[in-house]
């Protein structure tokens, strides 16, 4: 500083950086996205809901196959059979299960649907921070910055709700596994493809949160900040 | 020091908005000069363009024809990142619906300019605070939006719009939402920064408390200048309103 403490002074414009600088640093940032997370926690926790199920879906399905292929490979006719009762489709020269096409279009339709529900759901949240956006850029904010935050604050939201997905959909399908095939179930699981399987369905639910909040986040960075405060909440 | 130079040039500045099939002309030709340092008010009767001039001169709106000039620099050159930039560190926004950020507190509201101009955060806080008890929250920086009163908003509104020690201070109805005695102090208090900082502070009001401590008073009528008058003529035209100070 040029003057020292007092803040009464002309001399603070001819102090601006002559590249015109304007920032937003990544640990402000952050902390701002953490922030009207847990101001608007009740309305993340709705956004996120519908990503903790998908994903929890998706895990679900991948563990159970996981569960299934471990079983499998004990190469013992009677679970082979026991898989086969419980619905599998297993030729009998394979020593593999994947996912059915049925459910994995069903998959693939939740996890839409998901991105769907996300992006309204950020739409919605969006009317209600518009006046927030156009002070922000009163304030001298940048476009990219509120897509950064935006961003940021999906990113957070995707990984604390695929994370809990995941894991979710995990837990639930080694326990309906132990239900139905027994202790072997789990002693013949291969644990690296479970935790495969669980990150895989967290980095879905992760870019999908991305991806839903992409569009909202453009029409909030593009807004001019005077439509941005007219609109009353 | 009114004749110094002028900060702020409007020169026959349009604005029309297309309402479906109807155009209404919130200002049909409006041309201004003001002088740094001065306090300025823009009068008139609601819906005459006060809120779009307003708007125009804070390069927050873009004029349908006509040009403001900043600094003698015509805004509408400028790309998003310089205006972000003359948003940023030559003009501070007062509202009437004070747009405190709702989830900060009042001290991360003040802050938040500062941050944007490239301040380091502990800088920031500690000129944050200065700034807080300048308009008398010394002890409220911690708190949160809602835990203010109205007049106390519009008091973080106002050490907000100093953060980067702005050439202009843009004040749309500033004390439109505060009670008689919470207007008078915010009144007194841009008053009070005009002065000690010549700051240069453009008012749009039908407060006519505002006259009181106004070097010029711009009266607008159907979205044109219908007079504009220097302190002395105030006085006289409006018998002992203007007087007391
Ligand atoms: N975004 C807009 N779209 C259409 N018309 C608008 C828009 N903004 C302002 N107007 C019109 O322009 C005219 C001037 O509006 P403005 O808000 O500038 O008035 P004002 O002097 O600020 O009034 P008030 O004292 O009530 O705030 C009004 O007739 C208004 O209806
Ligand atoms: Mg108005």
């Amino acid at each position: 500083m040029v003057d020292d403490g007092s803040v009464a002074n002309e001399g603070a414009r001819s102090e601006a950086p002559p590249n015109r600088l304007l920032v937003l640093p990544i640990k402000k940032s952050v902390e701002i996205a953490l922030k009207s997370i847990r101001v608007r926690f009740f309305r993340s926790l709705i956004t996120t809901i519908s990503l903790v199920l998908a994903v929890s879906f998706l895990s679900f399905v991948n563990v159970t196959t996981d569960v299934a292929n471990g079983l499998l490979a004990k190469e013992d006719p009677g679970l082979r059979r026991v898989l086969i009762r419980s619905g599998y489709d297993i030729a009998p020269e394979e020593n593999s299960v994947g996912s059915s096409p049925k459910l994995r279009w069903i998959i693939i339709l939740s996890l839409m649907v998901c991105v769907v529900g996300i992006v309204n759901a950020h739409l919605m949240a969006g009317t209600e921070r518009f006046r927030e956006i156009g002070t922000m850029k009163c304030l001298g904010a940048l476009d990219r910055f509120i897509l950064k935050l935006f961003l940021l604050e999906a990113g957070m939201q995707g990984l604390a709700g695929a994370g809990a997905g995941a894991l979710l959909g995990a837990l639930f399908s080694l326990f309906n596994s132990f239900i139905r095939f027994g202790n072997v179930a789990l002693t013949a699981l291969s644990w690296a493809d479970v935790g495969q399987s669980v990150l895989f369905a967290i980095l879905v639910g992760f870019i999908l949160s991305l991806v839903g909040v992409m569009y909202p986040a453009i029409v909030a960075a593009r807004m001019q900040p005077v439509e941005a405060m007219r609109t009353e909440e | 020091m009114a004749e110094s130079r002028n900060i702020v040039r409007v020169s026959g500045v349009t604005k029309t908005f297309q309402l479906g099939k109807v155009e209404v002309k919130a200002l049909t030709g409006v041309d201004l000069e003001i002088a740094a340092g001065c306090y300025l008010s823009i009068m008139g009767p609601s819906g005459s363009g006060k809120s779009t001039l307003f708007n125009m001169i804070g390069g927050l709106d873009k004029p349908t024809s006509g040009r403001v000039f900043i600094d003698e620099v015509d805004i509408a050159q400028l790309d998003a990142y310089e205006l972000a930039w003359l948003r940023c560190r030559k003009i501070g926004y007062i509202f009437q619906t004070f747009n405190i950020i709702q989830v900060m507190t009042a001290l991360e509201n003040v802050t938040l300019p500062m941050i944007f101009g490239g301040m380091n955060n502990d800088e920031a806080i500690e000129k944050g605070i200065q700034l807080l008890e300048l308009v008398g929250l010394g002890d409220r920086y911690l708190h949160k939006p809602n835990e203010l009163s109205g007049g106390q908003q519009q008091r973080v509104a106002v050490a907000r719009a100093l953060a980067n020690d702005p050439a202009i201070i843009l004040a749309d109805e500033p004390t439109g939402n505060l009670d008689l005695k919470t207007g008078e102090e915010i009144i007194a208090l841009l008053k009070q920064l005009s002065r000690e900082r010549n700051v240069t502070v453009i008012s749009a009001t039908h407060d006519f408390k505002m006259l009181n401590v106004s070097d010029q008073v711009v009266w607008i009528r159907d979205g044109r200048v219908d007079k504009i008058e220097n302190r002395d003529e105030l006085s006289i035209s409006l018998g002992d309103i203007g007087t007391k100070e």
